[in-house]
């Protein structure tokens, strides 16, 4: 089991839009470089992406809310960070 | 219409301090609104009462109508100012809280949906006869961007209908790129605004931006307080604004004011609002969108007209006259507005929160600073990066900059990273100094 921390602090999103469906469920699984979710910061929204890869155990933050820096977003299972 | 008695601000940070300064001033009552983490906040304390709206979230807080209205009612305040951004051209809040019988103080709902609109706005302009910038109306798919781009040339900007304040356009350079641009356009489109529809518009290159400040009240009187030039920018990103425009001829100073007066009075406008223009360098200027609200530079243009633009925002919404006719209205000297923001110039303007550790606010004549915050604040995630405006008036423009350079030099932030240190370049700049840089200039002369 690894986590993916956040890389600055925000309100935290799980998807594109309020609309969008979510970019990865839990259980789904996330390779290294995509995309799993944005933190907005000062009206301006970063793209967070995957530094391991595996399978999405939980998300540890809610959608819409506020998340610090290095605090950690997501359990993976089967993690590698080899970009497998 | 009545007599306000009792205001309920909208908003946060220095515009809600700048709202409720207005308020007192005119003895009308101010009530603030907060997040949970404004708590503390400078302007909340200044407040004759204050409610707490929700999570620190905007979408929690100052975006959440229901919250607002319900304030609003329980501390039995007759009007509501959105002051900039948030709600402020929400045509939907402004029918709810006129539905609830209390006043929005801004342009009546249909206006703001009209000017909100940009393929609406132009058509609008085109009929009150001011002039646009050559365009089609909305495209449906890539054929018909094709079709439409032959008629308008290259290169040509992608805007979105919903979009605004320079979000939502992107660049096309020739035909083989818009395909791509069209579908990525769409999607951005969709996602940020909820509504894909799009336009083509032709780029002007080494344009100014021009922005005329209007007043329109319920007795049939439209002013214009002249004109503010807002071309120092970043990404579509105002930082540096000034009044009067810098070396633009009277004639064409008076025709361009005018424009935007007649577009006020014909889509029967009410409050203040922006008009906003390009100019091109042969003279020739465009309409590009009207902000249906107060703006983060007006106070420019009070400096230079000593016009308080808010408190005549509190006269219209109570049913009063302007306190002036436009022949009372003049320019008196230069006065330039630097935007002080929690970014790191250093690092792609990255915006960055923190602690205010030190924060020294300059003064002396001609020196206003509009700030919501003290030593010791946070400047949090959630809201825009802004920290403070510093105002400064010179009798001439020369003054305006020495007066400005002064300040910046006073100014003492730690704690988060700011843009003084471009500023003072920036400010000492010849071409600058001479005035009339265009809207790319900054991003050319950084890169």
């Amino acid at each position: 089991m690894s986590t993916i921390k956040a890389p600055i602090p925000g309100v935290f999103y799980r998807r594109s839009s309020p609309d969008a469906d979510p970019y990865v469920e839990e259980g789904g699984t996330v390779a290294v470089g995509q995309t799993i979710a944005l933190i907005e910061v000062m009206k301006t929204f970063n793209e967070v992406k995957a530094d391991a890869s595996g399978t999405v155990r939980t998300f540890l933050i809610d959608d819409g809310e506020e998340v610090s820096m290095g605090e950690d977003i997501v359990e993976l299972d089967g993690a590698g960070r080899d970009g497998a | 219409m009545s007599p306000l008695r009792r205001v309920l601000v909208a908003n946060r940070g220095e515009i809600a301090l700048r709202i409720i300064r207005a308020c007192h001033e005119r003895g009308i009552d101010a009530v603030a609104v907060y997040s949970t983490a404004d708590k503390n906040s400078r302007w909340v304390q200044l407040a004759d009462a204050a409610v707490h709206i929700g999570g620190s979230p905007a979408a929690k807080s100052y975006l959440n109508t229901e919250a607002v209205l319900a304030a609003a009612i329980e501390t039995k305040a007759d009007a509501i100012h959105p002051g900039y951004g948030f709600l402020a051209e929400n045509a939907e809040f402004a029918r709810k809280i006129g539905a609830a019988g209390l006043t929005f103080i801004g342009p009546p709902p249909e206006v703001i949906e009209r000017m909100g609109d940009k393929a609406a706005a132009r058509r609008t302009a085109a009929e009150a006869g001011v002039p646009i910038i050559p365009g089609s109306g909305p495209v449906a798919d890539v054929d018909e961007a094709l079709g439409a781009a032959e008629q308008i040339g290259y290169p040509l900007l992608v805007k979105a209908s919903a979009g605004g304040g320079g979000r939502g356009i992107r660049p096309v350079a020739s035909a083989e790129d818009v395909p791509e641009v069209f579908a990525t356009a769409r999607a951005e489109a969709a996602a940020a605004f909820g509504d894909g529809t799009l336009y083509l518009e032709r780029a002007l290159t080494q344009a100014r931006h021009i922005e005329v400040q209007v007043l329109a009240d319920n007795h049939g009187s439209v002013v214009h307080t002249y004109e503010r030039d807002c071309s120092v920018q970043r990404r579509r990103q105002k930082l540096i604004e000034e009044a009067p425009a810098p070396d633009l001829d009277a004639a064409l100073r008076d025709e361009i004011c005018a424009s935007a007066a007649r577009l006020a009075a014909h889509v029967g406008y009410r409050g203040a609002g922006t008009v906003e223009f390009l100019l091109a360098e042969d003279g020739s200027f465009y309409f590009m969108e009207m902000n249906t609200r107060i703006q983060v530079e007006h106070p420019v243009s009070e400096c230079v007209t000593g016009v308080d633009l808010v408190a005549e925002q509190l006269r219209i919404a109570a049913g009063d006259r302007l306190s002036v006719t436009q022949d009372q209205i003049s320019l008196d000297g230069t006065a330039i507005e630097l935007r002080i923001n929690a970014e790191d110039a250093e690092n792609g303007f990255q915006p960055t929160p923190g602690d205010l550790v030190r924060y020294d606010i300059p003064g002396g004549p001609g020196v206003r600073v509009d700030t919501g915050f003290v030593a010791g604040d946070r400047i949090s995630p959630f809201y825009d990066s802004m920290i403070a405006k510093l105002i400064c008036w010179g009798a001439d423009r020369e003054q305006a900059i020495a007066r400005a350079q002064q300040a910046l030099r006073e100014l003492g932030i730690d704690g988060v990273p700011t843009a003084v240190p471009l500023y003072l370049r920036v400010l000492d700049n010849p071409e600058f100094g001479k005035g009339a840089v265009h809207t790319g200039w900054l991003e050319n002369w950084l890169s």
